[in-house]
């Protein structure tokens, strides 16, 4: 059966215009259908969504805490399952609630092999609560804990948290990079993580015009280019398998990578040092030299 | 006087229609149907979601569309009681088919 006319995340939320999360969660929806139980780290997500007595969803959604999705997710998959239920269990988090908060729960809800989609909506900061910088925030990023003056003129100093490789370590059945602005790709791998029987963790990119600095009608053309200068790569890795992981996406050609600095404040302090956007063109190319072959058309 | 329920349940699926965004709205998206192909792009990417694809038949033929034969395809419509007017469907239609203008109230 086909849902993608029907609409399970309802308009009227409170999330910010031009937030790309309910692009994410919307399609996620449409594509696992009515026989699904929602499982929300606390977040912008679940936050705006569901300002008592008012929810946008119109499937069975719990929100318990920041750090517990992935635990909360493993309970309501065993209910299910001791119940004899064929459900559709997924968790949504962001990028702090996945890759800092909620990690340990993630990695325990891996491990036991639960059969729940795991969706990571990474918008690369914690910005829910003030754009703080989380491990998710990529380098030379400014966040209002990563701030961009005479003593730090770089702004975020560590590099981004490689999640979904880390996740696959865990031998998960199904771990993806995804990005909505990639459309048919990003169908696909929900489409596939939804037929995987085990733990699948999908790793999607959600710009935040709040946080990026960026006008909200630009969302889907930013993260386009984020997959276009090969910022942000999208690959599949089945099993933990990650020597065999497989590159899905290639553009015909690579963007520079200042293409996608220019169009966010997040980044507009490195346009000044071109030694900045050339160490970051740099680690682009470096990640393309180690991990291009593994593209397959 | 309004009862909190036990753990905060809410009961009624969606209720957050009962929220008009679309008052947030500073420039509003208006589609040219003279222009617009039909290819949902608006629709795909909307994330109120406000953008309507409407499939009976009679909408279709009766709604204007650059050629005759794409009047067999579903037509989009904004729902102006919740778009919150952040122009990612005039930024991505691939025909410039929606103009963006400073809403008046």
């Amino acid at each position: 059966m086909n849902y993608e006319n029907q609409e399970f995340f309802a308009p009227g939320h409170g999330m910010c215009a031009g937030c790309a999360a309910p692009i994410v969660v919307k399609w996620v929806l449409k594509l696992a259908g009515p026989n699904t139980i929602v499982v929300n780290a606390t977040g912008c997500l679940e936050v705006a969504t569901t300002p008592y007595p008012r929810t946008a969803w119109r499937v069975p959604w719990i929100h318990v805490a920041f750090e517990n999705a992935a635990a909360v997710a493993s309970g309501v998959e065993a209910a299910a399952r001791a119940k004899g239920e064929k459900l559709n269990i997924i968790a949504f988090g962001g990028d702090g609630g996945t890759a800092d908060i909620g990690f340990q729960a993630l990695s325990g809800m891996v491990e036991r092999g639960h059969n729940v989609l795991y969706v990571l909506y990474d918008n690369e900061a914690y910005m829910n609560t003030g754009i703080q910088r989380s491990s998710a925030t990529p380098w030379g990023a400014w966040t209002t804990t990563s701030k961009v003056g005479r003593a730090n003129p770089i702004g975020e100093l560590r590099p981004k948290k490689p999640i979904a490789r880390i996740i696959a370590a865990h031998n998960a059945s199904y771990v993806a990079t995804a990005n909505p602005a990639i459309f048919n790709d990003f169908k696909k791998k929900v489409e596939k993580a939804l037929q995987t029987e085990g733990a699948k963790f999908l790793h999607v990119l959600s710009s935040c015009t709040t946080g990026w600095r960026h006008d909200p009608s630009k969302t889907v053309e930013i993260m386009r280019l984020a997959t276009d200068t090969g910022i942000f790569p999208l690959y599949e890795i089945e099993n933990g398998d990650i020597e065999n992981m497989r590159i899905t996406y290639k553009p015909k050609e690579f963007k520079p990578v200042e293409e996608y600095l220019k169009m966010q404040g997040r980044f507009r302090h490195l346009l000044k040092n071109p030694e900045y956007v050339k160490k970051l063109q740099e680690d682009v190319n470096a990640w393309w030299e180690k991990y291009g072959h593994h593209y397959k058309k | 006087m309004e009862v909190i329920t036990r753990g905060g349940v809410i009961t009624e699926p969606g209720n957050s229609v009962e929220n008009k965004t679309g008052s947030w709205r500073v420039f509003k998206p208006v589609i040219n149907y003279e222009k617009c192909i039909r290819c949902l792009i608006c629709w795909r990417y909307c994330p109120e979601p406000s953008i309507l694809k409407i499939d009976d038949e009679e909408t279709k033929m009766n709604t204007p569309a650059p050629k005759e034969a794409m009047k067999r395809l579903p037509v989009v419509k904004i729902d102006y009681d919740y778009c919150k007017g952040c122009g990612i469907c005039y930024n991505e239609c691939p025909v410039h088919a929606i103009d963006f203008v400073r809403e008046e109230r």
